[in-house]
């Protein structure tokens, strides 16, 4: 239900309705509220999986808090202090030490980098699940699409800040990716680092990124995205239309307001959140070496390659397809399918709305064949999240290559696949209790 | 690190400052090394790391004494190499650029070929045992100085979750009473 | 379905206990945010009591050293600046000393431990410049007739006599601040601390 065509509030006489008539004559303050929250009918059968979207906003929020106070004591500079170690490094450890409740919060923002992705993976599956970037709800999947893109950059560009061994190795190597481009790619990777090496241009541009630029964007879409779902209403574990289904007012009969009923069931989600985040945060921030890599203690030296470089753990499984690719085609070389391959393995979600062909949306009326499938997809994208944080074997080349030729499979078949499966009928209202 | 941060482990300002502040007249300053990294990039042929930080960079995922251990086992594994410009190798750490910085202490161990074992053959002021003892006390240090309030850190962490777990019960028991409603 | 108005009062309860418990776990986690503003462990080092030696200081010098990154002077005065503080009782606007600028020990004619000793922060209490020295009675160019010899601030033109007492009718609000300090011996003063600590 869209805001706007709800009525002005009348004041009761009372100081604070009339200071509130005053603005909502100004301002969409109630028919936003009523728009979005009271009025904004959700589905009542939401489940489990229901919960990541709140909580997605939440990390936003707790990143973008914790980014602001970071950036006060935080330096993006390369050079050496009198010391000897780079002032970016060094301007970490004094977060760490000197700042008083400064480790507090750059655990919350490191812990968070990680927690944004577990929560985002789990939004996305359950858009897999029960089939939420079906028509009508195109748009919100591909603002989400761009979220999730642009969610990856800023988590590379935060990355580098540390100027430690991984995050500089970890970059020189990724920004090396585009000069694999055939004609402009030495041009650009030259542009995007600002110098012939990552060096001190790279480090405040990409600070630059993470602190203004992809914050803005990520804001800016994020409201792309709630409205877009505002607009057409949530979908839900049976992939029934509400709305197809009103009272006599107007109001779909399987609908409840989203405040207070989620806004109260959200606030438990939110608490189960924040005690898991917590665990992780104070008593193994360094999430077992995946959140925080080991070879990021040591400061970033330009001469010196750390044994062994992997991503972080949120990217390894597009890294492990970009590995995989290891032949030559069209006269272009492994390299430069590799990128291709990556990205595309990133953009082909934007697809999923016309891929699926299926006659039902969610997985509960769906048949074994999507079943199968989509656990052996969801088997390769761990398989590949964990061979990317390996060295490079033999083995393990194999098997990311076989887990890669499924994971392409599973979309660009899906045209096909989708249309086969023994469907269940879908009934008119939703399942509930 | 601060000299002042030595204050958490029971020292008082007064032993601090007479018998521990070598490069600083003040409690609240760094404590610094005597050479600054750049020049012993140029002495060692590379930067030495932060031993204190070492401990963390080791640590494995599921054991987070590992950093320790292997501190621990490094410190003790130094052998006399004379191919190596310090003279000094490493069972664990192989064609390492830092000499052997307590050498005085331990005595000179030298690699046996054939059993591929060390053996101490010059003795040093300490005997094996209370040199192990040393590195290990001083193995404690450098893991509690690599993040000085890790300890407060994992208490505080107890509040925390005692503190969720009852916003846990109350916010249940909110939805509950909401969610009558429904049918 | 239910509509507003009809909260019973075991509900209205509960929605006071969850916004109360999880108000202050609110308050709770701000406090992190707000400790990471205050000074640094290392702006705190920086911000330690200062030696200072003063035999070398001739009669009629002044002496400029860093406390907390402010300037703070030590002023010898000679027995001409000294007479000229009786003099200016009338023109000054705090001559006791009554507001709280200084440590009570130097709260006295000349405001000082020592009475030729002078130390003051030179900082002007009106918006923060700090003063220049105008120390020649009468002849310093751009100073009033009869001037006698003290300081002017050059944002604002408020001027102080030699024992940083502000003249009355200028910007400033207060006499120049009296930093807490002690003399270690006799010709050494720690600035930044009232009693010799460790």
């Amino acid at each position: 239900m869209a805001a706007g065509n709800f009525e002005k509030y009348k004041s009761d006489g009372s100081l604070a309705g009339n200071a509130l008539e005053w603005v909502d004559a100004r301002f969409p303050a109630t028919s936003m509220w009523k728009g979005h929250l009271s009025e904004y009918y959700a589905p009542k059968n939401f489940n489990f999986w229901y919960f990541f979207g709140s909580l997605a906003l939440l990390v936003l929020v707790i990143q973008i808090v914790t980014g602001i106070f970071l950036v006060m004591h935080y330096k993006p500079d390369a050079a050496l202090n009198a010391n000897g170690v780079p002032i970016a490094f060094a301007s970490v450890e004094y977060i760490m030490r000197d700042v008083s409740g400064g480790w507090l919060i750059r655990y919350m923002h490191s812990t968070g980098a990680s927690a944004f992705f577990i929560v985002v993976y789990m939004h996305m599956f359950r858009g897999l699940l029960y089939g939420s970037y079906r028509k009508p709800r195109e748009l919100t999947w591909l603002f989400g699409v761009g979220i999730f893109l642009c969610l990856m950059g800023e988590a590379f560009f935060g990355y580098l800040l540390p100027w430690g061994q991984m995050s500089y190795w970890g970059a020189q190597v990724i920004v090396n990716l585009f000069s694999a481009i055939p004609v402009i790619g030495g041009d650009l990777s030259l542009i995007i680092r600002g110098d012939f090496v990552v060096g001190d241009a790279t480090l405040n541009r990409f600070f630059s990124f993470h602190v203004i630029a992809f914050p803005l964007v990520l804001i800016g879409l994020v409201a792309a995205h709630v409205l877009a779902l505002h607009e057409t209403g949530s979908n839900n574990p049976d992939g029934v239309e509400i709305k197809a289904n009103k009272d006599e007012n107007g109001i779909p009969r399987d609908g409840i307001p989203f405040h207070p009923y989620y806004t109260v069931k959200d606030i438990v989600g939110v608490v189960v959140f924040l005690m898991v985040f917590s665990a992780v945060m104070f008593w193994a921030p360094e999430g077992g070496g995946y959140f925080l890599e080991t070879p990021n203690f040591y400061p970033a030296d330009p001469l010196k390659t750390p044994p062994h470089i992997a991503p972080v753990w949120y990217f390894t499984p597009f890294y492990s397809i970009l590995r995989a690719v290891t032949y030559p085609l069209f006269g272009l070389d492994a390299k430069f399918w590799g990128v291709v391959a990556m990205g595309a393995s990133v953009v082909i979600f934007a697809f999923l709305p016309w891929l699926d062909r299926s006659p039902v949306k969610s997985i509960r009326y769906r048949g074994p064949i999507y079943k199968t499938l989509l656990t052996i997809f969801v088997i390769c994208f761990f398989v590949l999240g964990y061979l990317g944080t390996l060295s490079p074997s033999p083995m393990g080349e194999l098997v990311s290559q076989v887990c890669s030729v499924f994971y392409f499979g599973f979309f660009l078949a899906m045209p096909w696949w989708s249309r086969m499966d023994k469907f269940k009928p879908v009934p008119d209202r939703v399942t509930f209790k | 690190m601060r000299y002042k941060n030595l204050l958490d482990l029971g020292l008082t300002e007064q032993q601090v400052k007479e018998n521990l502040m070598f490069t600083s007249d003040k409690i609240g300053e760094l404590m610094r090394v005597a050479a600054r990294s750049d020049e012993q990039k140029q002495w060692f042929g590379a930067a030495p790391p932060d031993l204190t930080i070492i401990a963390r960079a080791r640590g494995e995922a599921g054991n987070a004494g590992a950093g320790a251990d292997w501190l621990y086992t490094y410190l003790r594994s130094f052998y006399r190499d004379a191919n190596r410009p310090t003279g000094w190798n490493n069972t664990v750490f192989e064609n390492v650029g830092m000499p052997h910085i307590l050498y005085g202490l331990q005595g000179q161990q030298v690699m046996n070929h054939e059993t591929h074992k060390l053996e101490l053959a010059v003795p040093g002021s300490m005997a094996p045992a209370e040199f192990d003892k040393s590195v290990s006390d001083l193995v404690g240090f450098m893991v509690w100085m690599g993040e000085p309030q890790q300890e407060y850190r994992r208490t505080l962490g107890w509040f925390v979750l005692a503190f969720l777990a009852v916003l846990f019960v109350v916010a249940y028991a909110l939805k509950k009473e909401y969610w009558k409603d429904i049918h | 379905m239910s509509n507003q108005g009809k909260m019973d009062c075991g509900r209205r309860r509960l929605v006071v206990a969850t916004a109360a418990v999880g108000g202050a776990g609110a308050v709770a986690a701000l406090v992190p945010f707000v400790s990471s503003l205050l000074p640094s462990e290392r702006a705190k080092a920086a911000g330690a009591p200062v030696e200072v030696d003063i035999s070398k200081l001739e009669p009629g010098q002044m002496m400029t050293v860093e406390w907390r990154g402010k300037p703070v002077w030590i002023i010898n005065r000679t027995k001409e600046m000294m007479d000229t503080l009786p003099k200016l009782a009338d023109a000054v606007a705090d001559p006791k000393s009554e507001k709280n600028q200084q440590p009570a020990y130097a709260q006295n004619d000349t405001r000082s431990i020592k009475p030729e000793i002078m130390v003051v922060v030179g900082i002007c209490t009106h918006l923060g410049c700090s003063p220049s020295q105008k120390f020649k009675a009468g002849t310093e160019e751009g100073m009033p007739d009869g001037w006698l010899g003290g300081f002017l601030c050059p944002c604002h033109g408020s001027t102080f006599d030699f024992a940083g007492r502000v003249y009355k009718s200028k910007p400033a609000p207060t006499n120049l601040e009296v930093p807490p300090h002690v003399y270690l011996a006799d010709t050494r003063i720690l600035i930044g601390e009232d009693k010799k600590g460790a």
